[in-house]
């Protein structure tokens, strides 16, 4: 994980300014529970994981699920504070790392400590992120009958050059197999994507959307492989021993996959995301896009609730230190004024189906709004103005210029 | 050792010395070859510096100088010396030692009997020494030939003395040879002042004449004005007039240096000194101009006067758009004690509020450049130099354009372009590549000579705009940094030129327009539109830059559409520093300009305007 934004530094004991839980009950609370661990680096990941089994005193992966547990005291001591009603988890997802690396048993005990604490809501949507090596039937029947409804799995490639070049240690071959189990035991499944990996051609990319298309799944989610520094692809690239992922060849990557995955009867809701249909797109992260409230559990996970973000400490160690002593793990937080908001909800909004509503953009829009829309990046959309395929791969630049708007 | 003893020092009190215990000379030398620390070497055998208060290369007072080991303005010091119990008076004239001085350094010639022409007996001489020794020949100086840097294990001052000899017509034995360094030789070299450069002649009874030959403005004295006496006597207190222009000041000080200033109860005939009159601005204390008493003036002035004249121009821009204040003030200020500098406002389309300044030369253009920067603290982006050109039209109206923007349009009879005389010497291994690089330059030959059996003299006339543009660089880049290079105004020439436009997204960028020639015309069209290429970055439709004459097009290049401009993953944390990432995107933006609908970041502007000459080589002779 990249370094933790700059911010203020919040109570020791994680308490939120009143008025972000003034009026949390029209909203609906997302859960997300990191899982720092993996079983080798890959060289190209800079999130906040850690492949030892023991990260120092009382941080070990038994552990885990307790201290996860006084981290979800915490939370609901926190979110209940002047007085909001307690609310229902709508989704909750389990990223990493690999959360698959701990047992079912376990992973199914941590969804039941949070359904101890906040409930589910009847419809509740429940995910994790999973390596196809670690999945077997026996887990996957564990984890449906704990309640988990989604796993979303890592397979990045079907090339082995490209997956070794990822550090990705699975068999491609096992992919439609597990994929398989999933379905038998009642979850939807969803497969993650990466193209432009260095030395990645058209057709191995082709090769890896067929492979994706052909196991029917439920979501795809194709991300373009950026190269973060501090990692171990970063440097290869820095040192030219790999080449730097070539824009142009991302945005036909991108064209390719748009295109896949429509023939296989799955639709964009996001720009790196699609699915067969509204009830098979992925609702956490929805939640995200549509700045619900949400509460991140574990290593340097962030959270937003009503207009604050905070993060926790990023090691383990200092993570378990901190609620064993009592304390909030955040180490950080960001108190955003109704601007930044708006700058963030404008951000966010630009990169989903349903997009922008003109009226709700800030004064001035109109123009530039009719402008993307001449330059085919945006199309009206009853009263909305969603971003055609053009316009989602130029999203960031659309964003930039209806921000600049905002003082 | 003969520093003169307080005994005699009478004899050669300020202002009552006479001409014939005189002896006023200066250095001719290439930068490098040791002038300054054979300067400090007498400074300190004379005692006119305690040893202890010596400074390395004392006579350089700015920093810019001392760091690039060069001297722009010249002083003078005043030494003592004894020679057969008789003491002397010497005035050792500190001359610049650059192209674009040479009409500062003609005047600082012109305050002397001779001179001492000073070569690296490692290295032999360089074309911007040849140059001064021409002009020294002409104002009939006495020349002493010194051998400087013997110590160096790479001397050969056998080989070089032949050289001298050969220039200046004398044995090669008549060449001194010392060490900056060590000192040793030094004391002969005084020795040698005394006895061969005639002392100076003048009537003491005419009306008082006096020479500027330098002008330098301090911040607690005001102007200080650097004078030999040719006539006459000037004392403190009096009334004294400019005879170029009528203006009469108070002579509020009066002195010489040795060398901290010194003040005296006046000048007398041959002596060389400072004069303070509380002025503010040094033009109005001009180079070249005579100085009499109002009230007994003389009525020919000296010869040699001359108005200085800016040869290059360029447009400086601030970077930050708000500092263009803060560069008005801080010209004002270096126009105090820079009387060739002379600018006025300038508005560019792409790069804002500036100020069109002209130049004595390239180095003048760099010396102003990065006092601005480093003394005032002021980022710039300046524009491509260019020299002046005279346009006539058809209808015979003419027009003096010194920025390609303002060339006018419609119908063009003639396009007339300054030229100058070229020197240049090379080890003669580089004769041809250097040949072929003149007259790739439009130059025409004019001489060749033989220095020594491995060196050449080259004489071309040339374009002054194609020396600006970037002749030097590609002259050390082709005989690997051993040629080096003179040159002197030579008039104007018509020629065959064009201007070229460039345009980005069919809209002319001004700063990039340049005048040319037309047979390299396509050559900068296809320089300046790859460049841009390069440097600009993608925007959200493809942009094409084109370089035009007129409306015909001679060259393109396209910048291709972006087509990806968005980050992949946007989840929980990723929001903040998406957001962060945002902001600081939209400061960069702040810092594009908008040159029709394309952003072109500064950077862009900076890189293309800063082309290959005028970093490369700042210290250099050009």
């Amino acid at each position: 994980m990249p370094a933790q934004p700059e911010g203020e530094a919040p109570p020791r004991d994680g308490a939120l300014p009143a008025g972000a839980t003034a009026d949390a009950a029209g909203r609906p609370l997302s859960l997300y529970v990191h899982v720092p661990y993996c079983r080798v680096r890959c060289g190209y990941c800079d999130f906040n994981t850690y492949t030892a089994e023991e990260l120092g005193p009382g941080a070990s992966r038994a552990d885990y699920r307790p201290t996860l547990a006084r981290e979800a005291d915490l939370a609901l001591r926190v979110l209940g504070a002047h007085g909001a009603p307690p609310r229902p988890a709508a989704t909750v997802f389990f990223g990493g790392g690999t959360p698959t690396l701990l047992p079912a048993e376990v992973l199914a005990g941590v969804l039941g400590d949070l359904r101890a604490r906040f409930g589910l809501a009847p419809d509740a949507e429940v995910t994790t992120e999973a390596n196809p090596d670690t999945l077997t039937p026996e887990g996957l029947e564990v984890l449906a009958a704990a309640g988990f409804t989604r796993i979303s799995m890592g397979m990045q490639s079907a090339v082995p050059h490209v997956l070794a070049t990822l550090d990705r240690t699975h068999d491609p071959a096992r992919i439609p197999q597990v994929v398989r189990w999933v379905k038998e035991a009642g979850m939807q499944v969803s497969v993650d994507l990466i193209y432009g990996t260095p030395g990645e051609s058209l057709e191995d990319w082709r090769r890896s959307l067929e492979v994706a298309c052909a196991v029917a799944p439920d979501h795809v989610s194709a991300y373009s492989l950026i190269v973060e520094p501090g990692t171990r692809l970063g440097a290869q690239v820095r040192r030219g021993q790999l080449p730097m992922p070539d824009e142009d060849d991302l945005a036909d990557k991108y064209e390719l996959a748009d295109a896949a995955f429509r023939a296989a009867g799955l639709h964009w809701y996001e720009v790196s995301n699609w699915a067969t249909g509204a009830d098979t797109r992925c609702r956490h992260n929805l939640a995200y896009w549509a700045d619900a409230d949400w509460w991140g559990f574990g290593p340097g996970a962030h959270s937003h609730i009503g207009g604050v973000r905070f993060w926790n400490a990023k090691h383990p160690l200092a993570w378990t230190q901190r609620l064993a002593e009592g304390l909030s793990p955040a180490v950080g937080r960001e108190v955003l004024d109704p601007q930044t908001r708006e700058i963030e909800r404008i951000m966010l909004a630009a990169r989903v189906r349903r997009g922008l509503a003109l009226d709700s953009l800030p004064p001035g829009a109109q123009d530039l709004v009719a402008g993307f829309g001449a330059a085919g990046l945006l199309e009206p959309d009853g009263p909305w103005f969603a971003p055609t395929l053009r316009g989602r791969l130029l999203a960031d630049y659309m964003v930039r210029e209806l921000t600049g708007l905002i003082a | 050792m003969p520093q003169v003893s307080d005994a005699m020092k009478d004899s050669i009190a300020v202002a009552a010395t006479a001409p014939e215990l005189i002896r006023n000379f200066c250095i001719i030398a290439h930068i490098d070859h040791g002038k300054s620390t054979l300067a400090d070497r007498m400074l300190q055998i004379t005692g006119v510096v305690e040893p202890r208060a010596m400074r390395a290369q004392y006579l350089d007072r700015m920093d810019i100088e001392r760091e690039r080991g060069i001297t722009i303005k010249s002083q003078a010091v005043r030494m003592p010396w004894e020679v057969d119990g008789r003491a002397y008076a010497l005035n050792m004239i500190d001359t610049p030692g650059h192209v674009d001085f040479t009409y500062e350094v003609s005047r600082s010639l012109a305050a002397c009997e001779g001179t001492l022409l000073l070569v690296d007996a490692a290295q032999g001489i360089e074309a911007q020494t040849l140059a001064n020794l021409y002009l020294a020949l002409e104002n009939d100086l006495t020349i002493i030939p010194v051998l400087n840097k013997i110590d160096l294990p790479a001397a050969q001052p056998e080989k070089y003395a032949e050289e001298l000899a050969g220039l200046i017509g004398c044995e090669p034995e008549d060449c001194l040879r010392v060490s900056g360094k060590t000192g040793e030789g030094v004391e002969a070299v005084l020795d040698r002042i005394v006895a061969e450069t005639p002392h100076p002649v003048g009537d003491a009874d005419a009306p008082a004449r006096a020479m500027i030959f330098d002008s330098v403005y301090d911040t607690y004295r005001g102007v200080v004005t650097y004078v030999r006496v040719v006539d006459g006597k000037l004392a403190p207190r009096e009334k004294i007039e400019m005879l170029s222009t009528g203006a009469t000041h108070e002579l509020l000080e009066i002195g010489v240096s040795s060398p901290e200033p010194t003040p005296s109860k006046g000048l007398g005939v041959g002596e060389v000194g400072y004069l303070i009159t509380g002025v503010k601005d040094v033009r109005q204390s001009r180079v070249g101009d005579t100085v009499t008493n109002a009230k007994k003036p003389a009525t020919q002035a000296l010869g040699g006067y001359r108005d200085p004249k800016p040869m290059v121009f360029s447009g400086l821009f601030p970077i930050d758009g708000s500092d263009y204040p803060a560069l008005r003030d801080a010209l004002d200020k270096l126009k105090l004690n820079d009387a060739a500098l002379v600018y006025e406002p300038e508005t560019s389309a792409a790069l804002g509020f500036g100020f069109r300044c002209g130049f004595l030369g390239l180095l003048h253009l760099e010396i102003v450049r990065e006092r601005l920067e480093r003394e005032f603290g002021l980022d710039l982006i300046s524009t491509a130099p260019s020299v002046v050109y005279q346009v006539t039209m058809e209808d015979r109206s003419e027009f003096e354009v010194t920025n390609p923007s303002e060339y006018p349009a419609g119908k063009i009879r003639e396009v007339r372009e300054p030229i100058v005389r070229t020197t240049v010497l090379t080890p003669s291994e580089y004769v041809g590549a250097v040949m072929e690089l003149c007259q790739s330059k439009r130059g025409q030959m004019k001489g060749m000579d033989y220095l020594s059996e491995d060196r050449v003299e080259l004489r071309y006339t040339m374009p002054l705009a194609e020396i600006v543009f970037d002749f030097f660089d590609q002259l050390k880049s082709k005989t690997k940094g051993y040629a080096s290079l003179d040159y002197e105004n030579d008039g104007e020439q018509a020629a065959d030129l064009v201007k070229v436009d460039i345009l980005l997204h069919g809209d002319p960028v001004d700063a990039f327009s340049a005048i040319v020639h037309r047979d390299k015309a396509y050559a900068y069209g296809v320089m300046m539109a790859g460049k841009l290429k390069d440097l600009i970055p993608r925007q959200q439709f493809e942009v094409p830059i084109q370089a035009a004459i007129g409306s015909r097009i001679i060259a393109r290049e396209t910048i291709r559409a972006m087509r990806k401009d968005v980050l992949s993953k946007c989840y929980g944390g990723d929001i903040s520093r998406k957001r962060k990432l945002l902001e600081k995107q939209k400061e960069g933006k702040k810092r594009m300009k908008m040159v029709g609908s394309v952003e072109v970041p500064q950077e862009a502007f900076i890189a293309a305007l800063s082309s290959d000459d005028a970093k490369a080589d700042k210290k250099g002779d050009r």
